[in-house]
């Protein structure tokens, strides 16, 4: 773990930008042999998109790379790797229905001519395992592996491209706590060997555990650069999340009324199976924002799920206003009047490739009033649809013209309005303003606001900060589905719940 | 190195769905020259005789629309299953269920008031096509059997189940042949203008024509299944039950290619054989990505497909081009309307390679 004076890895005044966003402004960064290098930040804060750019696998705007002392300029992650770069991603590279050995090989043209050689290429791979401690039976079929295993794949996999600088982007995101373990060991064992790591990660305690130097991006920016002994968790959680002066809406003060959603004891698995939800407690009461905060990944997208309809837990209990919530029916959902916001507005809420119109009536088109002996009533639903667009001012064309052609504020716009037209008695609105502009985002925010006013008790499951600092009456952090923390806003820092968010209990 | 990459274009305008269609109408008719000079005809002899042959006679006209009926029909059926993303590969299969159907009733209602035997007949045929398409429907919603696999499948199966039939149960006494006998007079389609075989089927159609039409504009079902189609995870959101909006789909896709057997036999073949169809159910996916899934369109090129079904065999009889001509014609029709379809939504755009 000694720092020679040479990196390995110099990459300087690396800046990338997306159409009109900008990914990494100016960044300076180095690894040295040896050592654990982590980089920690929030979502959406450039550590991905830095990585992908030493990969090879995005160019930069800007900026010079240096690898071994060399200036490189990798156009494809086959540059990357022939230097010795390997990246292994969250969503691994392997095809589940071939063996450990095929997946290993596959690409580095082992063998001569059109013949494989698969003895030398398993002789190989058998006394790298040797080395680096990787026990996988290399003729398993991959879908017979855990995910554990199938990170040792590939870290295998790289390390057969004799790779000896080895990124992973969030690699304990899919791993049970023991899998964790093994996988530290893993890579203690690897810099013994002589290799460097890039450990990508915004939990606080693993950076903490096995990283020697930290480097914590946020906003595409370098805010911090500290040995990991030198440093805690505090002042990490204080870099990661920042400190930004609030701009404070006019918030009335309104008591909470009773409860509106109660959840009891809510279990779930997410799609892999592993546990999503943990035995969750939570209450939302009238005329109350309850602010969900929590890095994406923790939970949120299962419990919105749950609530919307959408899937069905393992164990617990949801109930609106004492009535229970039928699971996995968005039918139960709709008619306690959940007025729902999905994150993905563009997948699950709206109907793109239809019009504004058919999207606005989606959940009332078989009320009555709107259709009799099953003919569409066209003169209510077009009055209704156009009192709506105005009333919202969404910006369209038209109630006919087709969804798509609105605008990411305007498709949000036609969500709320469709969700909030029935006088909801509980909002759940899951990332409202992701991805939106500033004018939109205020707009969706007055507009939650008013539902406060006017009565709903409202579960807002947001990554942003800023927002659920403004919103919130009440602020509770998931983490890993548990509650973490629970306060009332005037009480909350946002080092404290950065430090929930990061999973440290203190 | 210059690329091409194919990126998203704006929706187009109104006009653009008429034009278009008609566009690659004529562009088919350009590229089917090549074959047609390959085969050794002379090309403007070759046209005149594939139209006149299709429309220049009173009865070549009325054949044309003889020809469309089961044409239209299962085209209307497959488009109506699409739109809902019910991907119905098994008209042939309803089909044949819709005409076995006709033929056992129309073999053993004899002793029943005539009034009352083509109803039967009429609303069976459309129940045993539904019913057919309703397993995979089924398959599909309950367990997510892939429904592409399963309707095209269960093709082979009434085909075979047809066979058993005919050379069982319903074969014609003392005949040798896979035939059954004739049904009765009161279950033959009337024929409605002398001197041709122009039969209640033909109206039949052009009334489903409208029907489908109503039911995808003004329905709160055809509200339902256009949103199911567009986006199945955002309908299920929404509240709207897609296991009933998918099963009535294919309730409904089914009896429409069920009805199309049941006028093969009632009116064309009257008693059923083997060869009832000669792939209707499979010529009506084609008809339906033609006319773009649209009840209008399924009717254009239905009858384009009839044109140059019927007018093919005059063509070949006055210029030795092969009748093989047409299947070719059609395929081509295909290809250039999928083509044209794809460059509705996207632009070619060329971009610079490093």
């Amino acid at each position: 773990m000694s720092n020679n004076n040479q990196p390995v890895v110099r990459m300087s005044g690396i800046t990338k930008r997306f159409l009109d966003i900008t990914a990494g402004d100016n960044i300076d960064f180095s690894l040295f042999a040896g050592e654990i290098c982590a980089l920690l930040g929030e979502n959406g804060a450039g550590k991905t998109t830095l990585m992908n750019i030493l990969f090879g696998y995005y160019t930069c705007d800007e900026g010079q790379i240096f690898i071994k002392g060399k200036k490189v300029n990798l156009s494809a992650p086959k540059d990357a790797i022939a230097r010795g770069v390997g990246m292994i991603r969250q969503h691994f590279a392997l095809v589940s229905s071939q063996t450990v050995l095929e997946n290993i090989i596959v690409g580095t043209g082992s063998g001569n001519g059109i013949f494989l050689d698969l003895k030398s290429a398993r002789r190989d791979i058998v006394s790298l395992q040797e080395r680096f401690g990787l026990q996988v039976d290399p003729d398993a079929k991959i879908w017979t592996l855990s995910v554990g295993e199938q990170q040792k794949v590939e870290i295998l996999k790289a390390l057969y491209r004799e790779v000896d600088i080895l990124i992973m982007d969030e690699p304990t995101a899919v791993l049970a706590p023991a899998e964790t373990d093994e996988l530290f060991k893993t890579l203690k064992i690897l810099v013994k060997e002589g290799c460097s790591v890039v450990f990508i990660s915004h939990k606080l305690n693993e950076v903490m555990d096995i990283s020697d130097r930290i480097v914590v991006l946020r906003a595409g920016r370098v805010v911090a650069e500290k040995k990991t002994a030198e440093t805690d968790a505090r002042e990490l959680a204080n870099f990661m999340v920042g400190r930004e002066l609030l701009d404070n809406f006019e918030k009335k003060h309104i008591t909470a009324g009773r409860a509106v959603l109660t959840i009891e004891n809510l279990s779930a698995l997410n799609d892999k199976n592993l546990t999503a939800l943990h035995d969750l407690n939570l209450v939302v009461r009238r005329n109350e924002i309850l602010g969900m905060a929590g890095i994406s990944g923790n939970g949120q997208r299962e419990l919105a799920e749950i609530l919307f309809g959408l899937r069905e837990p393992t164990g617990g209990m949801v109930k609106i206003n004492d009535a229970p919530l039928k699971f996995g029916s968005p039918t139960s959902a709709i008619s306690l009047k959940m007025g729902r916001i999905p994150e993905d507005r563009m997948d699950t809420g709206l109907l793109m490739d239809l019009t504004v119109e058919e999207n606005l009536i989606l959940e009332n088109h078989s009320t009555a009033g709107f259709h009799r002996y099953g003919l569409m009533n066209s003169k209510k639903i077009h009055r209704f649809s156009d009192e709506l667009i105005a009333a919202y001012a969404i910006k369209t064309a038209n109630r006919d013209a087709v969804t798509q052609s609105l605008s990411g504020g305007n498709l949000q716009k036609v969500m709320l309005a469709r969700e909030l037209a029935g006088r909801p008695a509980l909002v759940v609105a899951a990332q409202p303003t992701r991805g939106l502009d500033v004018g939109a985002m205020e707009y969706i925010h007055q507009r939650i606001l008013q539902e406060r006013e006017n009565g709903a008790g409202i579960l807002l499951i947001s990554e942003d900060l800023d927002e659920i600092f403004n919103l919130s009456d009440r602020i509770v952090v998931l983490y890993e589905g548990r509650i973490m923390g629970d306060v009332r806003c005037e009480d909350a820092s946002r080092e404290q719940v950065g430090l929930w968010m990061s999973g440290v209990q203190h | 190195m210059i690329g091409f990459r194919l990126t998203k274009r704006k929706p187009l305008p109104g006009w653009a769905r008429i034009v278009i269609p008609i566009a690659a109408i004529v562009a088919t008719l350009i590229l089917s020259a090549i074959p047609i000079l390959i085969a050794g005809g002379n090309l403007w002899k070759s046209y005149y005789y594939l139209f006149h042959g299709a429309l220049g006679t009173r009865y070549n006209l009325l054949e044309t629309f003889v020809k469309a009926s089961p044409l239209l029909m299962t085209g209307l059926a497959v488009a109506f299953a699409f739109r809902a993303k019910f991907w119905n590969i098994g008209a042939e299969g309803q089909l044949l269920a819709g005409a076995l159907t006709a033929t056992a009733l129309g073999v053993s209602l004899g002793g029943i008031p005539p009034m009352l035997v083509l109803p039967i007949i009429i609303v069976a045929g459309f129940l045993a096509g539904g019913l057919w398409a309703a397993i995979p429907a089924l398959l599909k919603t309950k367990l997510k059997v892939d429904d592409v696999v399963s309707t095209l499948l269960l093709n082979y199966v009434m085909i075979h189940i047809m066979g058993a039939l005919l050379f069982g149960p319903l074969q014609q006494p003392d005949s040798s042949w896979p035939r059954s006998s004739a049904i009765v007079e009161a279950a033959n389609y009337p024929i409605l203008l002398a001197r041709s075989r122009f039969h209640l089927g033909i109206p039949l159609a052009f009334l489903a024509v409208l029907i489908i039409w109503f039911i995808n504009k003004k329905t709160t079902f055809g509200y339902q299944s256009r949103a199911v189609g567009v986006n199945a995870r955002a309908a299920n959101f929404g509240g709207i039950n897609t296991t009933k909006v998918i099963l009535w789909t294919a309730l409904i896709s089914g009896g429409l290619a069920g009805l199309a057997g049941v006028g093969e036999l009632c009116a064309i073949q009257r008693r059923l054989i083997m060869d009832i169809s000669p792939g209707y159910g499979y010529s009506g996916i084609v008809i339906a990505m033609l006319g773009n899934l649209h009840p209008l369109g399924v009717l254009f090129s239905s009858l384009f497909f009839s044109v140059v079904i019927v007018g093919a065999q005059t063509m070949s009889r006055m210029t030795g081009v092969p009748t093989y001509i047409a299947e070719v014609i059609q395929g081509m029709a295909l290809m250039v309307m999928l083509i044209f379809l794809l460059f509705t939504e996207y632009k070619l755009k060329r971009v610079r390679k490093k």
